[in-house]
């Protein structure tokens, strides 16, 4: 009766359900990932991974104008850019030390969630801003291709 | 020394896959296999006997552990793979748009 | 020793601002593009004055680890000599493409690719740790792959999808052939490998990893088994990534990386070296006999590029100072010639709407500019005194001829008369006789273009006084010594890195 109504988006109710109470809980895994690069395994690129998963997880589970509502797709390319440029500005900003790409703030004790200089910041660039939206980006136009097969 | 040729084994799977099936989606799956026969060939490079992860925590001794480098490589060559095959999606999309047909017998415009 | 990472910076820092900014101002990406671009190539020029007279190579670290702990960036003679010309062609082609892509939509994008491949070009080129030349390569690699489906009509896309499935096979044999070094030597270091090698000598698994290389890097530079991608795909690409695919592309991939990794770190022993020129030799005539019979005015273009290329393959094949030489100022060379040739295509096809050599005809009184060029461009590739083409293909006959290899010498004087042949074709079908009806309007193309191609044509008149000793001594010649003497690259990276 609800499964195929015209009017509703996306998938049934149970995934519905199911998707609002575990997105809020894949999208905190993917941001501990992240911040904790430096201790534990993962770092940017899957943290990244992982909260991209949780943006595609809620466009399949509630249609993409609902993800078209929180993020514009305009926003979207914009804020991959600008993640490449931060990360491209932290290397450089090694140069004030000596060289390219240094570590260049400073490291504090070991196993300390603010240790480790410039990595911290290098993750959160790239996850946050970068390979979530990168990949999120990829799905979104692969989906929103209105193309006419020639037959 | 099994486990290379099993590695071997699967990229010749892959490569099989590109050079004889006729759809093109088959062709991007040989391609995923390919570079995951090469990833996992890497990682077994690094292996020592009887060594335990190589992963820096506060309560463990630093000794035997399995060399982390090719684990590096094999994480950036994961996330290249990732580009070119969402490239290669895309055209393969395209394609599809363009031709009507995903048989690459029928894609031969191009000739000579 | 500041400016050696500048080459790969600007255009990646350049490339992701356009993507930014790129759409709302339109004139933004142009003049922002030339002018990286611009002073990429000046940059270039002081690099190659000061590593040429100091005779010492820059070396520098990134992130201040010690090599062979970090990864160093290495700018050595041949480093330096390629530099120059990727510098040159890509400002010369991207005052092209300010015209020329306007036909087309969404320029920011073109580029922002454009600037990432010339960022993984510079990458491959300075790069002195193997696996972080493999990341630069596979960052050009992607660019090009995108570049060239970038008119997404239906031609374009299948070529597209016939280069990349090649393309990734290509790429994972190289990763496999890194593999095996690793596992041998521990080291991803190439000055580091190349001294392991002297000491432990080779192995089976080196000489399995050397054909992995052979294979890997002979396909991006279109040697011939391995060249069916090109001729479907530098036609389909707009005119100036043509040029930029056939003129500094397959070289940078190609040609530097295969003769670095062989000259310099694994050691050229006899075989391999016989096994180049062969194929090199195989290459001229193979490309020279497919574009006899050719009616697309590109794709004949592409084949010769394969016929060509063979030239540089055999003249650095050879392991003579003379043969190499040859090679390294035939690579120069063509990069100039045929370039000027591709964005010739580009204008005609600007103007004209085709490509098909039998319905066009009569254009030099249309079109002079781009008739002058093509006429000095085919009379340099063909190897006509005094343009530049005749000393280089002149020096790598005599090579060939001087190591006793008389055969291959032989094989090339049939390639150069398979050129004159073909060129001779295309000018007489595309520029004279008589004019067709539907083209009689057709114009010369606007400024910049006509610019871009009229600084080529001088490279190609004044190019053969690159082979006198007194430029070359400045120029060629420390390239060619790098490569001579494959065993002192160690020796040298080494001296550098200790003495700081």
């Amino acid at each position: 009766m609800t499964m195929n109504d015209s009017k509703e988006k996306g998938m049934s109710l149970v995934v519905k359900t199911v998707t609002r109470i575990s997105v809020g809980i894949i999208l905190l895994y993917g941001i501990y990932i992240v911040l904790h690069g430096h201790i534990s395994p993962g770092g940017g690129f899957a943290g990244g991974f992982i909260i991209a998963l949780s943006y595609i997880l809620f466009m399949l589970a509630f249609g993409k104008e609902e993800i078209l509502k929180r993020i514009p797709q305009s926003m979207i390319s914009a804020l991959e850019s600008l993640g490449a440029i931060i990360f491209l500005v932290i290397a450089l900003l090694g140069f004030t030390v000596g060289y390219f790409f240094s570590n260049w703030l400073p490291k504090g004790t070991i196993f300390q969630l603010l240790s480790a200089g410039t990595i911290p910041i290098s993750n959160i660039a790239l996850a946050l801003l970068e390979v979530s939206l990168g990949l999120f980006g990829i799905f979104l136009v692969l989906v929103l291709l209105k193309f006419n097969p020639k037959e | 020394m099994s486990t290379y040729f099993l590695c071997l084994i699967l990229f010749s799977i892959g490569l099989y896959a590109i050079v004889r099936k006729r759809n093109i989606i088959k062709i991007i799956i040989g391609m995923v296999i390919c570079s995951y026969a090469v990833n996992l060939f890497l990682v077994l490079f690094g292996y020592k006997m009887n060594g335990r992860s190589p992963l820096y925590s506060p309560n463990q001794q630093i000794a035997d552990m399995v060399d982390p480098l090719p684990q590096a490589m094999a994480l950036t060559s994961i996330v290249i793979g990732l580009a070119t095959i969402a490239l290669v999606v895309g055209i393969a999309m395209r394609i599809y748009e363009k031709y009507g047909t995903f048989d690459i017998t029928k894609i031969k415009n191009l000739k000579g | 020793m500041k400016i050696v990472p500048l080459f790969i910076i600007l255009p990646l820092g350049a490339a992701f601002l356009i993507s930014l900014y790129g759409k709302k101002k339109k004139r933004f990406c142009d003049i922002f593009s030339s002018l990286i671009t611009f002073t990429l190539f000046l940059i270039s020029v002081y690099t190659i004055f000061s590593v040429n007279t100091r005779e010492l190579p820059f070396i520098y670290k990134v992130g201040g680890w010690i090599p062979p702990l970090g990864i160093p960036l290495v700018i050595d003679s041949l480093t330096a000599f390629m530099l120059l010309i990727v510098s040159f062609i890509t400002f010369i082609i991207n005052l092209y493409s300010v015209n020329y892509m306007e036909q087309f939509t969404a320029k920011n994008k073109f580029y922002t690719l454009f600037l990432l491949m010339l960022a993984g070009m510079n990458g491959v080129l300075i790069s002195g740790d193997i696996f972080n030349l493999y990341v630069f390569f596979e960052l050009a690699s992607i660019a090009s792959y995108a570049l060239v489906a970038y008119g997404t009509q239906a031609e374009e896309l299948e070529a597209a999808f016939k280069y990349m499935a090649m393309g990734v096979v290509g790429s994972l044999f190289i990763l496999l052939g890194i593999a095996f070094l690793y596992s041998n030597y521990s080291t991803l270091n190439m000055a580091d490998m190349a001294k392991t090698l002297t000491t432990q000598g080779v192995n089976k698994a080196v000489a399995f990893a050397s054909v992995l290389f052979i294979v890997g890097f002979g396909l991006k530079a279109a040697i011939v088994p391995f060249h069916a991608w090109l001729a479907d795909a530098h036609p389909a690409a707009p005119a100036p990534i043509s040029a930029m695919l056939s003129g500094i592309l397959i070289k940078s991939l190609g040609i530097y990386s295969l003769f670095r990794v062989f000259y310099n770190v694994l050691g050229a022993n006899h075989s391999f070296l016989t096994l180049f020129m062969f194929l090199g030799t195989i290459s001229i005539v193979t490309g020279g006999l497919l574009a006899l019979g050719q009616t697309d005015l590109k794709r004949m273009l592409a084949y010769s590029s394969i016929s060509q290329i063979g030239y540089v393959v055999l003249g650095l094949g050879l392991g003579t100072p003379m043969g190499i030489f040859g090679g390294l100022l035939h690579l120069f060379n063509h990069s100039a010639f045929k370039s000027l040739l591709f964005l010739n295509a580009g204008a005609v096809e600007y103007a004209t709407k085709t490509r098909d050599i039998n319905k066009l005809g009569g254009l030099r009184k249309k079109m002079p500019v781009t008739f002058n060029t093509s006429l000095i461009a085919t009379m340099g590739i063909s190897g006509i005194p005094p343009f530049n083409g005749f000393f280089s293909k002149l020096l790598i006959i005599f090579a060939c001829i001087q190591s006793k290899h008389i055969g291959y010498g032989l094989w090339a004087i049939v390639g150069s008369i398979l050129t004159i042949s073909y060129f001779m074709k295309l000018q007489k079908n595309v520029f004279f006789g008589p004019l067709p009806k539907e083209h009689q309007e057709t114009n010369e193309v606007p400024f910049l273009m006509k610019t871009s191609m009229v600084i080529l044509s001088l490279v190609c008149i004044f190019g053969g006084l690159a082979a006198l000793p007194r430029i070359s001594k400045y120029f060629v010649k420390p390239a060619e010594k790098v490569l001579f003497e494959g065993k002192e690259y160690k020796n040298i990276v080494f001296k550098v890195v200790n003495e700081k």
